[in-house]
């Protein structure tokens, strides 16, 4: 039999060409497809495994127009397959099996595929698969350019590869006008992060520090994403997320800088405006559990979250965590939201500022992820409270890594950890780990900050990073002695310095329990930080009402600065602090867990929080111990750095379970 | 010239009768049709390819059939591969009899399995040998020849 009749013209060429992967188990049927593919003049490449094909797809990205995999294969379900595609690729599939029953045909197409053929398929089925990738291309294109040029339903690319159609090769002109599709497709894709399934970046804190080296080789002035992209020399990292990392660090200095916290917080509002507060809060309830269900979080500590009430919005203070899961953080590092693991213990190592990882560094990146997605918003956050985790002690607790659904849960670990303040939240850290953090991001309200407790000053909505310390706002009913305690007050009033607090803070901290130490860390997250220092001013505003609104004052001076150590330092203090004012949430999680809380910022934090949570006690903030990390955000950082400081340092004891989150209403976290 | 004739209408009159018995479908032409001058042999290599990896699968099969107790999910699973291979070159007969397995893999009749499959076993090794014989003839009688049916 011949083949096809249809010589190819120069202006039929479309479909011919078409580049098919054929993907099945069966040697029998990948041939005679193959053959039958060839029939209609397509390029056909075939496989009989699964993996190899996912490799040859991501290897060569544009080699290939579109899939064709068998749903049953022995090394990977092909729904799987079918969703990494469309995930990595975005390439049509079409889905095929002897298997007609209505349930699997339902199953490719909720899953995605774009077509569902019964075997033994037969060619005329086959010449028609150019059609899904006209319609893709269509649809991509009106995303990208609005234009008409894909209209008329079949957007072939004949016009536009009509020039070439004299050369030699259809495919060429396939191909170009493909690449040219491509291309435009990828910069639309860039820019519109929201639809394009991209990985998520995940700041770590490492990472935030080669970020703030560039920028600082370059000059604030001079940076520009372009070339600090170029000077960081990190694979995978886009310019568009040094660009929205950068805006938040423009942010963060601005605050420090004395920009009116307001400013900040409308930053952090503004991001904690986005979903992931809001979702930190909704996560916070949902994701302390998943938090918890990846089992970063201690169960107790989840169980304290929980009766904290942390669970704020979604009241589920499952800690977010689980949602860090979820998702791949794409950060680069990921381990570091591994906070909640180990890093209770490690926070006595004292070296990683992990605190501001607030977020519970026993969550596991993963868990930040899923608090990442929470807490998108967050994603700039990147609080990645990673630092905290990061035993690799990183100190900086820039959590920011959890690229934002981590933030969220983290911002909520953190909150819990209180150590790692807020920033966490961002990024979903789960560093909730314990529970507490979910409680903590749940109290920062990410947003929600309009924690009951008052605290919430700090807009929930803005970055989660306020979590931690609005958490502890939040708990004005706890007896966050960070607030109103004296200790704390004082403290507060050098929070003022805010850029002292750090220091303080971290002197402090450290004094207190290599909690501290973090707060160099913090330092630099606080340039991501910038969302929580909205939180902060907020966690201390409850603070403030309840030690001394001065340390609001303070706080809101820092509140950047807070914030952004806080997320580090502030976090742990914030957490801790938060911690007795948000009440329990955040301690009863440290408490319970103690360690869990301190997730955020890792070790140290957790030791922070644990000794703040005790501390914290109701009011005791002051006492020292009050986990100044929490506290310090809301009132001015530096204050409560220097406060939350006393109390570690005098020995966080007391301080437990002053946090009676009850004052804090997780609700008002808005998420 | 005549023998090639003889031998022609002989490969046509087998050609026939696998589908006068039933062992044969549609899919079977259509393969055919897929064959051209590229792939003078296309129908012979796809059975070939098909037969080589479905001995495979009957082992499996048969093994599994001799566990106790049953684990009907891997026999259907199995089966549903086997079924796809089989049908994908229009073995019509077998093809129904790993339908009726299926079936009755999901009733949870062992022995139901275990006769059909006998049944299976047997239609699938007299299509192998029919269709081995065919190829071999085609051969003789010439490439042209194998896949040339009146459209």
């Amino acid at each position: 039999m011949s083949t096809a009749s249809s010589s190819v013209t120069v202006s039929d060429q479309f479909p011919a060409g078409l580049r098919v992967l054929v993907v099945d188990d069966d040697p029998t049927c990948l041939r005679i497809l193959e053959k039958m593919l060839g029939t209609c003049l397509y390029e056909v490449t075939k496989c009989n495994r699964a993996e190899i094909a996912l490799d040859m797809l991501r290897t060569n990205k544009n080699g290939y127009d579109i899939v064709i995999s068998d749903v049953h294969m022995p090394d990977m379900d092909g729904f799987k397959l079918l969703e990494q595609v469309g995930l990595e690729m975005d390439l049509p599939v079409i889905m095929m099996s002897a298997d007609d029953s209505k349930q699997v045909v339902m199953k490719g197409v909720t899953h995605g595929a774009c077509d569902y053929l019964i075997k033994p398929v037969r060619i005329e089925a086959l010449k028609n698969i150019w059609q899904h990738v006209v319609r893709k291309r269509k649809n991509e294109w009106k995303d990208l350019e609005q234009s008409g040029s894909v209209e008329e339903g079949d957007r072939q690319p004949k016009p536009s590869e009509e020039a070439d159609y004299s050369s030699s090769a259809n495919e060429g002109n396939w191909r170009t006008s493909k690449r040219r599709k491509d291309e435009e497709e990828e910069i639309e894709e860039r820019d519109d992060t929201s639809t394009l399934k991209k990985p998520r970046v995940v700041w770590s804190v490492e990472l935030h520090q080669q970020f703030v080296s560039a920028v600082n080789q370059l000059g604030i002035d001079k940076a520009v994403p372009k070339k600090i992209l170029e000077l960081m020399n990190v694979p995978g990292l886009t310019r568009e997320n040094v660009a929205s990392h950068l805006q938040k660090y423009r942010l963060y200095l601005r605050r420090l800088s004395g920009v009116s916290p307001h400013q900040g917080n409308s930053f952090i509002s503004s991001h904690s405006q986005e979903p992931p507060y809001g979702s930190l809060s909704s996560l916070s309830g949902l994701d302390f559990q998943t938090l918890a269900a990846t089992g970063q979080i201690p169960a107790q500590s989840l169980a304290t979250l929980q009766a904290a009430g942390l669970a704020r919005s979604a009241a589920k203070p499952g800690l977010p965590m689980p949602l860090v899961d979820q998702r791949n953080i794409f950060s680069f590092d990921n381990q570091k939201l591994r906070f909640g693991e180990g890093q209770p213990q490690h926070m006595s190592s004292g070296k990683q500022m992990n605190l501001l990882h607030g977020i519970p560094t026993t969550m596991d990146s993963k868990q930040l992820v899923n608090l990442h997605h929470s807490a998108q918003s967050l994603g700039s956050l990147n609080m990645q409270a990673s630092a905290h985790g990061n035993p690799s002690g990183q100190s900086s607790p820039l959590l920011m890594q959890m690229a934002q659904p981590q933030s969220r849960g983290q911002i909520l670990t953190e909150t819990s950890g209180g150590q790692v303040p807020r920033l966490p939240t961002s990024v979903g850290h789960p560093i909730l780990s314990n529970g507490a953090a979910g409680a903590m991001l749940a109290i920062n309200g990410i947003g929600e900050n309009s924690r009951g407790t008052g605290y919430n000053s700090v807009s929930q909505t803005s970055s989660v990073l306020n979590f931690p310390l609005n958490h502890s706002a939040e708990l004005p009913g706890n007896s966050f002695p960070l607030g109103s305690t004296p200790g704390i007050s004082a403290g507060m009033s050098t929070l003022t310095t805010k850029g002292g607090f750090q220091e303080e803070i971290n002197s402090d901290i450290k004094g207190s329990g290599g909690f501290m130490p973090s707060y160099d860390i913090f330092n630099d997250l606080q340039q991501h930080k910038p969302h929580n220092w909205e939180l902060q001013n907020v966690g201390f505003a409850f603070d403030a009402s309840q030690h001394s609104n001065s340390l609001q004052a303070s706080v809101d001076v820092t509140p950047s600065v807070l914030v952004n150590q806080g997320y580090s330092s502030s976090q742990r203090n914030v957490q801790n602090s938060n911690v007795s004012a948000m009440g329990k949430p955040i301690f009863s999680v440290g408490e319970g867990s103690e360690h869990g809380i301190a997730l955020n910022v890792g070790q140290h934090l957790n030791s922070l929080l644990v000794d703040n949570s005790t501390r914290v006690k109701s009011e005791r903030v002051t006492d020292t111990s009050c986990q100044p990390t929490l506290l310090p955000q809301h009132f001015g950082q530096e204050d409560l750095m220097s406060a939350i400081l006393k109390q570690q340092q005098d020995g966080l004891g007391p301080a437990e379970n002053d946090f009676e989150f009850d004052g804090y209403s997780l609700d008002n976290i808005p998420v | 010239m005549e023998r090639n004739q003889q031998l022609r209408r002989q490969l046509a009159s087998m050609r026939q009768s696998l589908f006068d018995q039933g062992h044969l479908d549609e899919q079977f032409i259509l393969l055919e049709e897929l064959q051209d001058d590229a792939n003078p042999n296309f129908v012979e290599e796809v059975v070939t390819l098909h037969y080589r990896d479905s001995a495979r699968l009957i082992t499996t099969i048969e093994r599994a059939l001799e566990k106790s107790p049953l684990d009907f999910n891997k026999l259907d699973g199995y089966m549903h591969q086997f079924k796809g291979s089989s049908t994908s070159i229009g073995a019509k007969k077998v093809k129904a009899e790993s339908t009726q397995f299926r079936e009755y893999c999901e009733a949870g009749n062992g022995e139901g399995c275990m006769k059909t499959f006998q049944l299976l076993k047997r239609d699938y090794a007299t299509l192998r040998r029919k269709l081995e014989a065919y190829f071999q003839l085609a051969r003789q009688a010439g490439p042209n020849e194998i896949a040339c049916r009146p459209k």
